[in-house]
């Protein structure tokens, strides 16, 4: 079955908040939906479905329906594939409502790492002895940092691809977040700057990684019907695709992501080629992260992924694909070590001609968000999703 | 320098040979009795037919970086990366006993038993 254009997303919300030293994760959850309902003109009475991932406390979708109050739920999903999960999400709401199982779904996210001093990046992940996996690689101390950077290695090793290369990805995203009033990190800077900065775990320096931030967002996904009755631009949802990435029985690569493998199934179903988007949300909890997508997604060569970032061409008004306008992951906003969320906003917000007006993308029309979820350096969870206007 | 020690690894009733063979400093690497292929990680469900066909073979214990990383930022660091052995697979592991600053991807490496804590010996790889 098919989805193309037959579920609109009608609201959004990013908590503002970037360390929640006062609020609990679930009042952050419960927040973000109130915000994105606000938006949409919508009321908890309206929301049939709910969705969320790891990230929400308890039994999540159990605990967070009733912490909110949510009398009317008749379809859930707590698909938990990481960061991947919420552009996942999208595609099984448009699924569920295409299907007839739900008329208005609800997507939150939201979490405290910062409040809660995580070490995100730096201390060795463990997701629990009884993954088979973790006995073969949680000895060797795997960061979210050295995992990426084996994958940068790798690319660098294959392609010839630099660390200046890599840099223009985030110098690109903080030209776009001085815009941003509630962006973590408004300075502009240069490709010598990130690559001056400290090296975290060779070859990413500090710069090339993502912010750590709590906070949280929601977006309210509705049938045609709805949509129609609302006083509110609504973004069409023209095509979703997800895959699994991993390392493949011991035949390692590294140098490519599921991207190759969500991106065609996303295109495929809105019939749009990478050539025709106008506006793209990269999740970029790496700059490597960013650069293996862009090129596993179709907008260059594989290999050719340092030549297209460079010089400034993910900037938006100079570049050919500007990216993350909001700042993204690398600048603005990573809420609870997971940026799938915000990229499915900062496309809406695009796509209705709201993003700021220094980053505005010019008739915009369609545009793309693609989360990546769990490690590039081992097992990831790849998700795409295809926006277009109302008219689209 | 002193060199970072390594937790206790994990273990469970599908892969203790696993870690007893470590223990007699044998990496033995799992084959799936159907294909004839190796695979890596060690379980004992071949992940190309599903069978529980699998049979275990001693690698030679050579093999060369396939990509590395130093985490700059821990104290002690280590350097951890994958090693495609001879026999075709590619495992995670740490790089032990040599100036980090001389890795490269490509460099030919050999096995070599650790200690983690508890005493259980665990496969890394140094320069051949």
């Amino acid at each position: 079955m098919h989805t193309r254009g037959k579920a609109f997303i009608a609201g959004i919300f990013e908590h503002p908040t970037r360390k929640a030293v006062d609020k609990s994760v679930a009042q952050l959850h419960a927040e973000s939906a109130r915000g994105a309902l606000d938006d949409a003109g919508l009321t908890i009475e309206d929301v049939d479905a709910y969705y969320c991932a790891g990230d929400a406390p308890g039994l999540g979708p159990l605990s967070m329906i009733e912490y909110m109050g949510l009398k009317n739920v008749r379809h859930m999903d707590a698909t938990e594939v990481g960061g991947s999960s919420y552009v996942v999400h999208v595609g099984h709401a448009a699924q569920a409502i295409a299907a007839g199982k739900c008329k208005v779904a609800l997507i939150t996210l939201a979490g405290r790492p910062r409040a809660d001093g995580m070490a995100t990046g730096t201390a060795p992940r463990n997701y629990g002895d009884a993954s088979p996996d973790v006995p073969f690689e949680f000895i060797y101390g795997p960061t979210v940092v050295n995992m990426y950077a084996m994958a940068a290695r790798r690319h660098m090793h294959e392609f010839g691809t630099t660390s200046e290369q890599l840099a223009w990805i985030k110098v690109a995203a903080s030209h776009h977040a001085r815009h941003n009033e509630h962006a973590m990190l408004r300075k502009v800077v240069t490709v010598d700057e990130v690559v001056g900065s400290p090296m975290i775990s060779d070859p990413l320096h500090r710069l090339d990684c993502c912010v750590i931030s709590d906070g949280g967002g929601a977006f309210v996904i509705v049938a045609p019907e709805v949509a129609n009755a609302l006083d509110r631009d609504c973004v069409k949802i023209l095509g979703c695709g997800e895959a699994p990435k991993n390392l493949m029985s011991g035949q390692v690569d590294l140098t490519f992501t599921g991207a190759r493998w969500s991106g065609p199934q996303a295109f495929g179903e809105a019939g749009v080629a990478p050539g025709d988007i106008d506006y793209a949300s990269i999740y970029d909890s790496f700059t490597i992260t960013v650069l293996e997508t862009l090129e596993d997604l179709g907008f260059c060569e594989k290999g050719k992924g340092g030549a297209f970032v460079a010089d400034g061409n993910l900037i938006s008004g100079t570049g050919k694909l500007p990216f993350n306008t909001d700042g993204g992951g690398l600048c603005n906003n990573h809420p609870m070590n997971r940026g799938g969320l915000t990229k499915v906003l900062e496309a809406v917000r695009q796509l209705r001609g709201e993003a700021h007006p220094a980053v505005q993308v010019k008739d915009c029309r369609l545009a793309l968000a693609h989360g990546t979820g769990g490690s590039l350096g081992t097992r990831m969870g790849s998700s795409t999703t295809i926006l277009g206007r109302a008219d689209a | 320098m002193s060199a970072r020690k390594l937790p206790a690894p994990p273990t469970n009733v599908e892969i203790q040979d696993f870690w007893d063979a470590c223990n007699d400093d044998k990496l033995m690497l799992p084959r799936c009795g159907d294909t004839g292929q190796f695979f890596w990680y060690p379980r004992k469900i071949s992940p190309f037919t599903l069978s529980g066909n699998v049979e275990t073979v001693e690698a030679a214990g050579t093999g060369e970086i396939y990509t590395y990383s130093v985490m700059r930022r821990a104290d002690p660091q280590y350097a951890i990366g994958y090693v495609r052995l001879d026999e075709g697979v590619t495992m995670m592991t740490n790089f032990v006993d040599c100036d980090f600053d001389s890795l490269a991807v490509g460099m030919k490496v050999r096995v070599v038993f650790v200690e983690a804590e508890g005493g259980q010996k665990v496969p890394c790889f140094t320069p051949a």
